[in-house]
């Protein structure tokens, strides 16, 4: 009980720090009492890699990077969502609860589903009357700007499957073990566009799912299969998850370092 | 552990037989630090000694003179590797002289960095690995220093007598004694420390264990009595480790090896361990440490749980000829998908890589293996074979016809 008002004083906090932004931006459509403060991204001219794994001729290749302009902006929380909101959402009945540890309530919520994470997007939405959901991989990565790492391991369409398969072990490996401990919101500091803790020490569950392309003639999309029980996961870099994964670590079999943490940050509109 | 290593080397070296048995029946040393003379009241307390190294509990054997044969010290090397040897010997029986120093220690068990009060051999999870040849004797300076704060010893099971020479080694921190033994047994073998009462467990547990490999003079056969030979070895030491949680279930920290103790006992004793790791640490052997051999190579993987079964299995491949119970005069079973390796024994297994890529090694309790982290990996490159694997059609959309062809079998 003792860590249940703990959270709930740390809300009323987070409230009134957020009122005098909210007011000062009167009727833009900035937040309310009760949202999260919020970041607009201009539209720009940007390159993404797609997410999945593809194949040309039969051999698995790298994804193909796309290039276009974001013509719409893109409004999304400047920080990802923390233990105290999400417990809210607990509390109210919105969201499955997820124990969190004692001293989190003002981090980033972590030990969270992608099902979880869809949840309380539903609650906020129900709640502030505005849609919110999470960003496609697309999304995330315009907003990621600059922290963005590309998952490219170069060696390609061989006929020789261990070939990638080492390749990729290798830029595995080769990642740094990062600290699992949750950091403070902000801890991570704060990217191009104002966004606390993109690629830092918790991935972000988006809502693409992952998929499997045949690329038979260049960079088009041939015969694809997709499984929505599969989401991305964004961050430091790129992974797939079930969707009811809350704890990424991967141990054994699974070569690699998975990510630290899985937590959200929503996108409104 | 390369410093422990190196300290190794300016320990004195073990000449000829000293009289160091007589060590055992001095009193606790008036040196000890006070956190050692209470961790040996805490631990004598614990489990209804009268004291650690009570000459009364060790026998006093007649010391017979050291064989005329030449001498030859050994460096030893950290797991996984094994050091430098002869797969034939070009000698005679030798005597092979190995210094073994403890050293207590904090380590870090896991990638979330959970420390664990640890007791090595050598400074490493397992032990060093000693390799000799059959009729060889092994002389064993066993050191403690004092910067220890508790008594061990060594038990070989290789050895004959005296409770495997653990009768005749229990050295207090701040004391040394030297141990000889016939290896007349060839095969490979876990040694482990074993004082008194609830220590034996704890201290193995805790880490204090180890392989030595008896080698045929003529090195290893198939059944047939076809020489087989490797190319490297690689030696995988499993644990079954005991870290104790707090009421919030979170992995608790201590000072000291003595404080860890209770608590650590008392989960031991339900049996169920909180990690299962090769070589000390999950990921001890993947990623950067990954195990690496090149298609056409062939490994000798011996394996080593000095406490607790275990059935080690290579994903991707097999155990070409393999000594489940680790004992060279028996027959090596061939082919072998899994290989059963009882608590308190080492076993090994010959494979030749033939395709290239990324192997994991588990316990098959795929429990352990995933979510405990008993997971190694070998790194092999080479060229692939497409007779014996060729993926005919990527993982892609299931045609129309396969699909009326799948309903109609159903």
């Amino acid at each position: 009980m003792p860590l249940f008002v703990k959270i709930t004083m740390a809300i009323g906090a987070g409230m009134i720090a957020a009122l005098p932004f909210a007011m000062s931006c009167g009727t833009c459509g900035a937040p309310l009492p009760g949202e999260p403060e919020l970041a607009t991204i201009a539209p720009r001219v940007f390159e993404y890699r797609e997410a999945g794994e593809f194949t040309r001729g039969g051999h698995p290749v790298d994804a193909p990077v796309v290039s276009g302009a974001k013509k719409t902006p893109l409004t999304l929380m400047r920080r990802l969502v923390t233990a105290a909101e999400y417990e809210q959402c607990v509390q109210e009945g919105g969201c499955p609860a997820s124990p969190q540890d004692e001293t989190s309530g003002e981090q980033p919520v972590v030990k969270v589903s992608w099902r979880d994470a869809s949840a309380y997007a539903s609650w906020l939405s129900r709640k502030t009357g505005r849609a919110y959901r999470l960003p496609t991989n697309e999304e995330w990565a315009f907003a990621a700007g600059s922290r963005v790492s590309d998952d490219s391991l170069g060696a390609e369409n061989s006929a020789d499957p261990s070939k990638r398969w080492l390749a990729r072990y290798e830029k595995e490996s080769s990642r740094d073990i990062l600290d699992k401990n949750v950091k403070p919101t902000g801890a991570f500091g704060v990217n191009e566009y104002g966004l606390a803790d993109m690629a830092g020490n918790v991935w972000e569950w988006t809502d693409t799912c992952y998929r499997r392309v045949a690329l038979d003639v260049g960079t088009a999309i041939g015969r694809s299969t997709e499984n929505c029980g599969v989401r991305v996961v964004a961050g430091r870099h790129r992974s797939y998850m079930t969707d009811f994964i809350r704890d990424p670590r991967s141990g054994g079999c699974a070569v690699g370092v998975p990510p630290a943490n899985l937590g959200f940050r929503l996108v409104r509109g | 552990m390369a410093g422990s290593l190196s300290q190794r080397k300016e320990a004195p070296a073990a000449g000829p037989y000293l009289p160091l048995i007589e060590k055992l029946s001095t009193k606790v040393d008036p040196m000890m630090t006070r956190r050692s003379a209470l961790m040996a009241a805490t631990a004598a307390a614990a489990i209804g000694l009268a004291a650690p190294a009570n000459a009364a509990t060790s026998p006093a054997p007649a010391r017979g003179p050291a064989p005329k044969l030449p001498r030859h010290k050994v460096e030893l090397v950290s797991p996984p590797f094994a050091h430098a040897h002869d797969q034939v010997s070009l000698h005679g029986p030798r005597i092979m002289e190995f210094t073994l120093s403890i050293e207590e220690k904090e380590v870090i068990v896991d990638e979330a960095g959970t420390k664990f009060q640890a007791m090595t051999f050598g400074g490493s999870m397992p032990g060093p690995l000693m390799i000799v040849h059959e009729g060889d004797y092994v002389e064993l300076t066993l050191i403690n220093p004092a910067t220890n704060t508790m008594p061990h010893n060594i038990d070989f099971h290789s050895a004959t007598g005296a409770l495997g020479g653990a009768a005749l080694t229990l050295v207090n921190p701040g004391e040394q004694a030297v141990l000889r033994w016939k290896a007349d047994r060839p095969g490979v073998f876990v040694y482990h420390c074993a004082p008194e009462g609830s220590m034996i467990p704890w201290h193995v547990a805790a880490g204090m264990h180890g392989t030595v490999m008896v080698l045929p003079r003529d090195g290893l056969k198939d059944a047939a009595g076809k020489p087989l030979r490797y190319d490297r070895i690689y030696y995988v030491g499993e644990h079954d480790l005991y870290v104790p949680r707090d009421e919030k279930g979170k992995y608790k920290t201590y000072e000291s090896l003595g404080e860890s103790f209770a608590d650590t006992m008392d989960l031991m004793r339900k049996l169920i361990p909180t990690h299962v790791v090769f070589n000390g640490k999950t990921g001890a052997l993947t990623g950067k440490n990954a195990m690496t051999a090149k298609v056409g190579e062939t490994v000798l993987i011996i394996h080593s749980q000095a406490n607790r079964d275990t059935r080690p299995h290579l994903i991707g491949g097999h155990g070409d000829y393999v000594w489940e119970t680790g004992k060279f005069r028996n027959r090596p079973e061939v082919d072998l998908e899994t290989w059963f390796v009882r608590g308190g024994s080492a076993g090994a297994a010959l494979y030749t890589f033939r395709q290239p890529g990324i192997y994991a090694y588990v316990n098959h309790n795929l429990i352990e293996a995933v979510e405990l982290g008993a997971t190694a990996h070998f790194k092999v490159e080479g060229e692939w074979n497409s007779d014996l694997m060729e993926q005919v059609s990527p993982p892609g959309p299931i045609p129309a016809a396969a699909k009326l062809h799948g309903a109609l079998v159903r």
